[in-house]
C-alpha cells in the first residue's frame, strides 16, 4: 500500500470491549491526552444495562473544527471483544485500521482493512502485575499501540494518568510503565500503513472536560442548593453522587464548619419528590435528580408543588423509555410528560441546557427561576450529556446575586402588612403578575402562617369550594405563568443570511443540528437555527416559525414531542413545521440529520 | 363550671402569655362524635399547658379524615397538607427548613398503614424528631366506609362484606422499625391521649402515638376494636400515666412509693407511670414487642407508653447541621465565593 496523504486531528476510533474489565479509564486517559494537545474531541460510551461480561464500545472523536456529535462510522476499530468483530466490521469505514489481539481469530474480517495485531498477552505477561490487574493493564497495551499509531505525545497520557489516579504513584507508574513498553513494542514492530495521525493545535482553549451531571451538581451547589433528596437511578445517579463528592469542598461554612447543604438517600422517588418539596416549602432551594420513571413516580406531588405554588428543582436526566426501556441509552423521550405532568390543568417550567457547561448554568439559575415563580422547574438533561465526558466551556461563576422571590421574613411581613390591612393572604396577586407573595415556616410574626393544601383554596388559603374563587385561582396560575416568560433562557438563534428554511432543536440534539448546517450549506442549502432552552416558549419561538418557509424540528423520540408541543402551542404555524425525530438508543449524527431534511425537503 | 368560669379557663394565659383561645384552629367539618375531633382537643390541651409557641410547631397531614384535623388545632401555625401517605417525606424535608420548630403529624390508618406504610417506617427508621399520630379507626371515612388495613379480620361492614385479612398493627410496625417511642390511646380517654401527647413533644426523636379513635359514621360497631363500646370494654392500660414538664417539681404525693415508674425524658421532663397490676418497663423493646402479642392473643386492648428510648440519635444528629436553621441562611452561606470557581474548573480536566 502506497504512502497516502496524512489525515490530521480527523477521525473517529471505537474501542470495543467487555464492560466490567476496565477499559473506562484507557479510553478516557486516550481522549484526555488528546485534548491536552488542544485538539477538540469528544466521546461516547455506549454501554449496556450490565455490571460485568457484555459488550461495550466508546468511541473517541478527533475533530479540528471542534464537531462534538456522534459519526456513524469508524476510522479505527480497537477490537478488544471476540465476539463483536462481525459487529465492528459493519461501521468500519472503506480502508479503515483495526487494531486486535494477536491470538483473535480474522478469517471473517473484511480485506479491505489495515490490520494491526498487538501481543496484548505477552506484554502484560512482562509487565509481571497481580493477576487481578491483568485486564487493566491489557487494556494500557492499547493505549501505548494507539499513542504510537497516531503520534500522541507520551507526556500528555502520563498527565492524564496522573489526573485519574489523583496522583497516586504506584497506579500512575504500573499503567504508565505498560502504555511505554506497547509504544516500544508498536515502534519495533509495526509498520504504519494508516492516513490517520494527531498533531499539537489550539482547539481546546478555554475548555474543560467534564460531563452533564458533575456540571449539574456544581451549578446546583453554586446556585445556594440546601437540601436534596435523591434515589439512585441511571443515568441520574451520578448527578448526586457529584453533590456529596464537592459539598464538602464547596458548601462547608467556613465560619462553623457545619455543611449548609444537606443531601438525604431517600426510600424511593416517592419519598425524593416529598423531602425535596418539604425542603422547597420551608424555604429552602431544595431539588432531586432523576430519570422517566422516577419523575413518573413523583408526578403526584409535582402537581401538588405546581397548586400549592411551592418551589422546587428536578432534573430529569432522560434514558430510553417507555416502562424501563433502555436504561443507559440516551433520548428526548420525556418532554410531552414533563410538559403536562400530573392531573389537572397546568403547565410547567422547563429548562433545557444544550451544553454541558449550560447544565452548569442551568444549575443555579434554576433556583432563582423556581423561587421566584414558586413552582416547580424541571431542567431535563439526558444521558449523552449527562454521563459522557465532554469538552465544554469553563464554568462560569454565577453573573448575579441570588433572588430569593417573594419571600418575606418579620420585617418584611411587617411593613408589607402596613399596606394589606393588617391580613396577609398567601394566595392574593398583589402585583398583578400572578405571584404571590409567601412565609415559610420559623417566621415568628402571628399573621406569617398558613395552610398549604393540595385542595381548593381562596386568596387567604382557606378551603373552599366556591366556583368563582377556584377559575380565578386557576387564571392566576395562567397569568403567572405568562409572567414567567421574563424569567427564563430565550432560544438562542443562529442566522444564516438567506436562509428560507429553519431548524428548531433543543438539549444534546444540538451539536449533530450545528454540525449538519455546516453540512447543508456545503450543499448549497441554508438554514438558520433556533435552539429552545426552555418552556413555556417565547414569543420568539412563533415568530421564527412564521417567517420560514418550513421549520424542521429534530429531536431524539419516536413520536416528534417538541413538535407535537409547538404544535399545541402555534397551532397556526404548525403546518410549517417538519418532524425529524429518530430513537434508538443512540445520539444523532449529523449526517443523518443533513439526509433527513435533504430527503424532506425534496418531499 | 359555669360560664364565667369557662371564660375564665379560656382567659388564662400559660407562661408563654398565650391563652386557649391561641391553641385554637377553625371549627371541625369532621362527624359530631368523631374520636378525631376529641383528638385535636387534646392537642389544644397539650400545646397550651407545654407553653408552646403555634409558630414554633409545623403540623403535617396526609390524605383522609384525619388529615383534614390540622384545621381544627393551631390555626397560627405553619401546616401543610400533602398526598395521601407521603407526609412524612414532606414533613423531613419541611424540618430540616428549620430544626428548631416542633412538628406535628397527623395521619390515619388508611393513610399510614396502606400507601404510606414505607414512608412511616422510613421515618421511624430515621428518628426524625416530630410528633407522628394515627387517628386509627380501621375504617376509610371519606370515600363512605372501606375497610382498611388496620380492620379487625372477620369484621363486617354493611357494603363491604367480610374483611378477610389480618390487620396491621401500627405500634408494632413502629417498633420493629426501631420506634424511639411508641404509645398506644383510646380517644374515649382524653385524659390519657393528653398525657402521652404531652410526653411524645418533650420527646426528643420520632413518636409514634397510634390512637384508636372511632369513626361514628361507618365503623363503630361493637365488636369492632376501633369502637367506643369495645375500647371501653377492652381498653387495658399499662398503667395511669402522668407528665411532668422538665421546669416541674415532681410532686411525690400523687404517687406512691413503689408503684410508680419514671422515666426521664432527653429534656428533663419526665413520664410518670403509675404502675397498675403489671410490672410493665417501657424502656425494654422486648417487653414491648411480648405486650403487643400479648394483647393481640387476649383480644386486649393495650394503652400507654409502650416504648420509649429517650436517647436513641435522632437525624439531625446524623447530619453536620449548622445551628442557625438553614432557612434562614444569607447567600454568603449558601453560594460559594468567587475564587473557588478556577479550583473547580481546575478540577475538571
Amino acid at each position: 500500500m502506497g504512502i497516502q496523504q496524512p489525515i490530521v486531528n480527523e477521525f473517529c476510533i471505537t474501542f470495543s470491549t467487555i464492560n466490567g474489565s476496565g477499559s473506562a479509564t484507557a479510553n478516557i486517559t486516550l481522549m484526555r491526552a488528546l485534548f491536552r494537545m488542544g485538539i477538540p474531541v469528544s466521546g461516547k460510551n455506549i454501554f449496556p444495562s450490565n455490571i460485568q461480561g457484555q459488550p461495550t464500545w466508546f468511541t473517541l472523536r478527533a475533530s479540528k473544527k471542534g464537531y462534538l456529535a456522534r459519526v456513524e462510522k469508524d476510522d479505527i476499530v480497537v477490537a478488544m471483544n471476540p465476539t463483536t468483530l462481525a459487529h465492528e466490521m459493519k461501521y468500519l469505514s472503506k480502508g479503515g485500521v483495526m487494531i486486535l489481539p494477536d491470538d483473535f481469530k480474522t478469517e471473517s474480517i473484511r480485506d479491505d482493512i489495515i490490520l494491526y495485531p498487538m501481543p496484548v498477552k505477552k506484554l502484560v505477561r512482562e509487565a509481571e502485575v497481580p493477576p487481578s490487574l491483568r485486564d487493566y493493564i491489557g487494556n494500557m497495551v492499547y493505549v501505548g499501540v494507539v499513542a504510537w499509531l497516531l503520534d500522541i505525545d507520551l507526556e500528555q497520557i502520563h498527565q492524564a494518568l496522573n489526573f485519574h489516579f489523583k496522583g497516586k504513584q504506584k497506579a500512575v507508574d504500573s499503567n504508565y510503565n505498560a502504555v511505554v513498553a506497547a509504544y516500544n513494542w508498536a515502534h519495533d514492530n509495526l509498520e504504519k500503513k494508516d492516513p490517520y495521525r494527531v498533531e499539537k493545535m489550539n482547539g481546546t482553549e478555554g475548555c474543560i472536560m467534564t460531563d452533564g451531571n458533575t456540571a449539574g451538581a456544581l451549578g446546583s451547589l453554586y446556585g445556594g442548593l440546601q437540601f436534596a433528596a435523591w434515589y439512585p437511578i441511571t443515568p441520574a445517579t451520578s448527578l448526586a453522587e457529584s453533590l456529596n463528592e464537592y459539598n464538602p469542598l464547596l458548601r462547608k461554612d467556613p465560619d462553623t464548619g457545619k455543611d449548609t447543604c444537606i443531601i438525604v438517600q431517600s426510600e424511593d422517588e416517592l419519598a425524593a419528590i416529598g423531602m425535596a418539596i418539604g425542603a422547597g416549602w420551608g424555604g429552602l432551594r431544595s431539588m432531586t435528580s432523576t430519570s422517566g420513571p422516577g419523575l413518573s413516580l413523583m408526578s403526584e406531588y409535582i402537581g401538588l408543588a405546581y397548586f400549592a405554588e411551592v418551589p422546587v428543582v428536578i432534573w430529569d436526566v432522560q434514558r430510553v423509555g417507555p416502562s424501563t426501556g433502555m436504561p443507559t441509552r440516551t433520548a428526548q423521550c420525556d418532554l410531552t410528560m414533563v410538559n403536562f405532568i400530573s392531573h389537572g390543568d397546568k403547565q410547567m417550567i422547563i429548562l433545557i441546557p444544550g451544553s454541558v457547561t449550560e447544565c452548569f448554568e442551568f444549575g443555579w439559575k434554576a433556583f432563582d427561576i423556581a423561587e421566584q415563580l414558586q413552582t416547580p422547574v424541571v431542567v431535563m438533561s439526558d444521558l449523552d450529556f449527562g454521563m459522557n465526558q465532554w469538552m465544554t466551556k469553563k464554568f462560569e461563576y454565577p453573573d448575579r446575586p441570588i433572588d430569593r422571590g417573594k419571600i418575606l421574613w418579620e420585617e418584611d411581613l411587617k411593613k408589607k402588612l402596613a399596606e394589606w390591612d393588617g391580613q396577609f393572604g398567601r394566595y392574593r396577586d398583589v402585583d398583578g403578575d400572578g405571584i404571590p407573595y409567601r412565609t415559610v415556616p420559623g417566621n415568628q410574626d402571628i399573621h406569617s402562617g398558613y395552610f398549604t393544601r393540595g385542595t381548593s383554596h381562596d386568596e387567604y388559603a382557606r378551603y373552599t369550594e366556591a366556583p368563582d374563587v377556584w377559575e380565578r385561582l386557576m387564571e392566576r396560575l395562567r397569568k403567572k405563568f405568562k409572567t414567567a416568560r421574563k424569567y427564563l433562557p430565550e432560544p438562542v438563534l443562529t442566522s444564516n443570511p438567506g436562509a428560507k428554511i429553519g431548524i428548531i432543536s433543543s438539549g444534546s440534539a444540538d451539536p449533530a443540528v450545528v454540525e449538519a448546517i455546516d453540512m447543508l450549506q456545503e450543499k448549497s442549502i441554508k438554514a438558520d437555527y433556533l435552539r429552545i432552552r426552555s418552556l413555556p416558549f417565547f414569543d420568539d419561538v412563533k415568530e421564527f416559525i412564521e417567517t420560514h418557509d418550513k421549520v424542521f424540528v429534530v429531536e431524539l423520540n419516536r413520536d416528534g414531542q417538541m413538535l407535537q408541543i409547538l404544535s399545541m402551542e402555534f397551532p397556526g404555524a404548525a403546518q410549517k413545521l417538519v418532524k425529524i425525530a429518530h430513537m434508538d438508543g443512540l445520539p444523532l449524527s449529523a449526517s443523518w440529520v443533513r439526509d433527513q431534511i435533504v430527503k424532506k425537503m425534496e418531499a | 363550671m359555669d360560664q364565667s368560669q369557662i371564660a375564665q379557663a379560656m382567659n388564662s394565659v400559660n407562661s408563654v402569655g398565650l391563652t386557649r383561645n391561641d391553641y385554637r384552629g377553625a371549627p371541625s367539618t369532621l362527624c359530631q362524635g368523631c374520636g378525631h375531633n376529641g383528638i385535636a382537643a387534646q392537642i389544644v390541651a397539650a400545646c397550651y399547658e407545654m407553653n408552646l409557641v403555634p409558630e414554633q410547631v409545623v403540623k403535617f397531614s396526609g390524605i383522609g379524615c384525619s388529615s383534614k384535623s390540622p384545621t381544627y388545632f393551631l390555626g397560627r401555625s405553619f401546616s401543610f397538607n400533602g398526598l395521601h401517605g407521603r407526609m412524612p417525606s414532606m414533613a423531613l424535608g419541611a424540618l430540616f427548613a428549620d430544626h428548631t420548630l416542633k412538628g406535628i403529624g397527623l395521619s390515619g390508618d388508611g393513610d399510614s398503614a396502606s400507601i404510606g406504610l414505607g414512608q412511616f417506617k422510613h421515618l421511624v427508621r430515621r428518628n426524625l424528631p416530630m410528633v407522628y399520630i394515627v387517628e386509627n379507626n380501621g375504617v376509610y371515612g371519606l370515600t363512605k366506609g372501606q375497610f382498611s388495613a388496620t380492620a379487625d379480620k372477620g369484621l363486617s361492614l354493611k357494603k363491604q362484606g367480610t374483611n378477610p385479612y389480618l390487620p396491621v398493627d401500627i405500634a408494632m410496625e413502629a417498633l420493629v422499625a426501631n420506634a424511639s417511642f411508641v404509645a398506644r390511646s383510646f380517644a374515649g380517654d382524653p385524659k390519657q391521649v393528653k398525657e402521652l401527647i404531652k410526653a411524645a413533644i418533650a420527646h426528643t426523636g420520632v413518636a409514634v402515638l397510634d390512637i384508636i379513635s372511632p369513626c361514628v359514621t361507618f365503623g363503630n360497631h361493637e365488636e369492632s376494636m376501633h369502637s367506643y363500646t369495645f375500647g371501653k370494654e377492652h381498653e387495658e392500660p399499662l398503667h395511669e400515666i402522668s407528665f411532668v414538664p422538665a421546669r416541674d417539681e415532681i410532686t411525690v404525693e400523687d404517687f406512691e412509693e413503689g408503684t410508680t415508674r419514671d422515666v426521664t425524658l432527653h429534656d428533663g421532663s419526665q413520664v410518670i407511670l403509675k404502675k397498675l397490676e403489671k410490672d410493665y418497663d417501657p424502656t425494654s423493646r422486648w417487653e414491648a414487642l411480648r405486650i403487643l402479642e400479648q394483647a393481640e392473643k387476649n383480644n386486649w386492648l393495650v394503652t400507654g407508653l409502650i416504648y420509649v428510648d429517650p436517647n436513641q440519635p435522632t437525624m439531625y444528629d446524623m447530619y453536620n447541621m449548622p445551628a442557625t436553621p438553614l432557612n434562614r441562611m444569607t447567600e454568603k452561606q449558601i453560594r460559594p465565593a468567587r475564587e473557588t470557581m478556577q479550583q473547580v474548573n481546575d478540577m475538571m480536566f
